[in-house]
């Protein structure tokens, strides 16, 4: 299962992992959001160890996706070192999220 | 490579109703929905016309219902998209993600997706103003101004939801008539806070980090005008999911797969059911009736080949 994230342990759990982050900013009443939810449990089986595979719910923590400029969800977002490496907006594949990690985090 | 007697494509009303009349009829299937079983009905805050429903239900918790629905049968289930089909008369070969599985007949009910307007910097802003799911993103633009293009029941009806957020909305449709059912016109047309722009179609997005605006241009009198916009929903209909349709399927000019009234495609052991079928009406009840249909065609084939 993915890790749930918050505001005040955002820093902590993805900025300064030690290893490459992928945050799915997602919502309860987000339709496409709840579609992908699987999706994110299966990757952070998958990639244990070498990403760390993150949710942050949007209700329940405004500032993160606003620091962000997030303005439409689910957005899967990428980090690298603290930096953003790449970001996703939609539901789309677990393929094509692996072929992002493999590139931008592993690569 | 696994083989299935039949592998059901896409996990909306139509690919779970299939599997389900499959499942029960004895077949081994095979069953891939990329994301969690559901399909566009995620996307839909209410259904108020499924008949059982007479309350209505909202798309998710019709979503779960029909998941549910497949507990305790025993099938495979690939969370991946399907990437090549090779057809021959004894069965087909089929990529799902990166592995290969066999399967004596073939569902597809991979559904539809939103169109965009094809707009440069359309593709760009995306999660930066521009979205296809007041649901998803609607939250976001809380007292703000947005713009709804489209005329058909999804712009109509997420208009009425999108009404309840933000300060202003702005309708934008390239004709006079709404093609929306009456209901919900009447609904959208004594609300105060949208404004209905007729006969007007976008011709530009701006905006560089974020969605500023857009061009409207009267189809009538050809005037343009610069609009402001801090978010722009774009609902001008759908098109088939496609891409990985076996050569030779025969489609409609707009993709969408010809069948005849029993789901029987043009190609031998290949059924097409739900959205992604060329038909009129697309609806959870269709889907679901065209699921049936095409289950019950798939073990007749499977019987007398």
């Amino acid at each position: 299962m993915a890790v749930q994230v918050t505001d005040s342990n955002f820093e902590a759990e993805i900025l300064k992992s030690n290893i490459p982050a992928l945050v799915d900013f997602w919502a309860p009443w987000c339709g496409p959001c709840r579609a992908m939810g699987p999706v994110i449990d299966e990757l952070a089986a998958e990639f244990e160890g070498k990403v760390r595979i993150a949710k942050m719910n949007v209700d329940e923590n405004p500032a993160t996706p606003s620091k962000y400029g997030i303005r439409a969800i689910p957005t899967i977002i990428l980090f690298k070192n603290g930096e953003v490496v790449e970001q996703i907006t939609g539901a789309v594949s677990k393929s094509s999220i692996k072929d992002m990690i493999s590139q931008k985090a592993l690569g | 490579m696994k083989e299935y007697d039949s592998l059901v494509i896409g996990g909306g009303p139509a690919g779970v109703t299939a599997a389900l009349y499959l499942l029960r009829s004895g077949m081994t299937v095979a069953f891939t929905e990329m994301l969690s079983p559901g399909g566009q009905l995620l996307m839909t805050e209410e259904i108020e016309n499924y008949p059982g429903f007479p309350k209505g239900i909202k798309g998710y918790e019709l979503a779960d219902l029909l998941a549910a629905h497949l507990e305790g049968y025993h099938y495979d289930k690939y969370m991946d998209t399907v990437k090549t089909i090779e057809h021959s008369p004894k069965g087909n070969k089929v990529l799902i993600g990166d592995e290969w599985v066999l399967a004596r007949t073939i569902i597809i009910c991979s559904g539809a997706k939103y169109k965009k307007l094809g707009l440069p910097n359309e593709e760009r802003l995306i999660g930066r103003g521009i979205s296809y799911c007041a649901l998803c993103d609607g939250n976001f633009f809380r007292g703000q101004t947005v713009g709804v293009v489209g005329g058909g029941n999804s712009a109509l009806e997420e208009s009425l939801y999108l009404s309840k957020l933000v300060k202003k909305l702005h309708l934008i449709h390239r004709r006079d008539d709404f093609r929306a059912t009456k209901c919900v016109q009447e609904k959208v047309c004594i609300i105060p806070d949208i404004d209905i722009i007729r006969s007007s179609v976008v011709t530009a997005i701006h905006g560089d980090d974020n969605l500023t605006g857009v061009t409207v241009k009267n189809t009538k009198t050809g005037d343009e005008n610069f609009l402001a916009l801090d978010g722009l929903f774009i609902f001008v209909g759908y098109e088939p999911v496609k891409e990985f349709y076996p050569a030779g399927l025969k489609t409609d000019n707009s993709g969408f797969i010809i069948t005849d009234t029993e789901m029987v495609t043009n190609m031998p052991g290949i059924f097409a059911a739900g959205d992604c079928r060329s038909k009129n009406c697309r609806q959870v009840a269709t889907a679901v009736g065209d699921g049936a249909t095409a289950a019950n065609s798939a073990f007749h084939y499977l019987e007398t080949n």
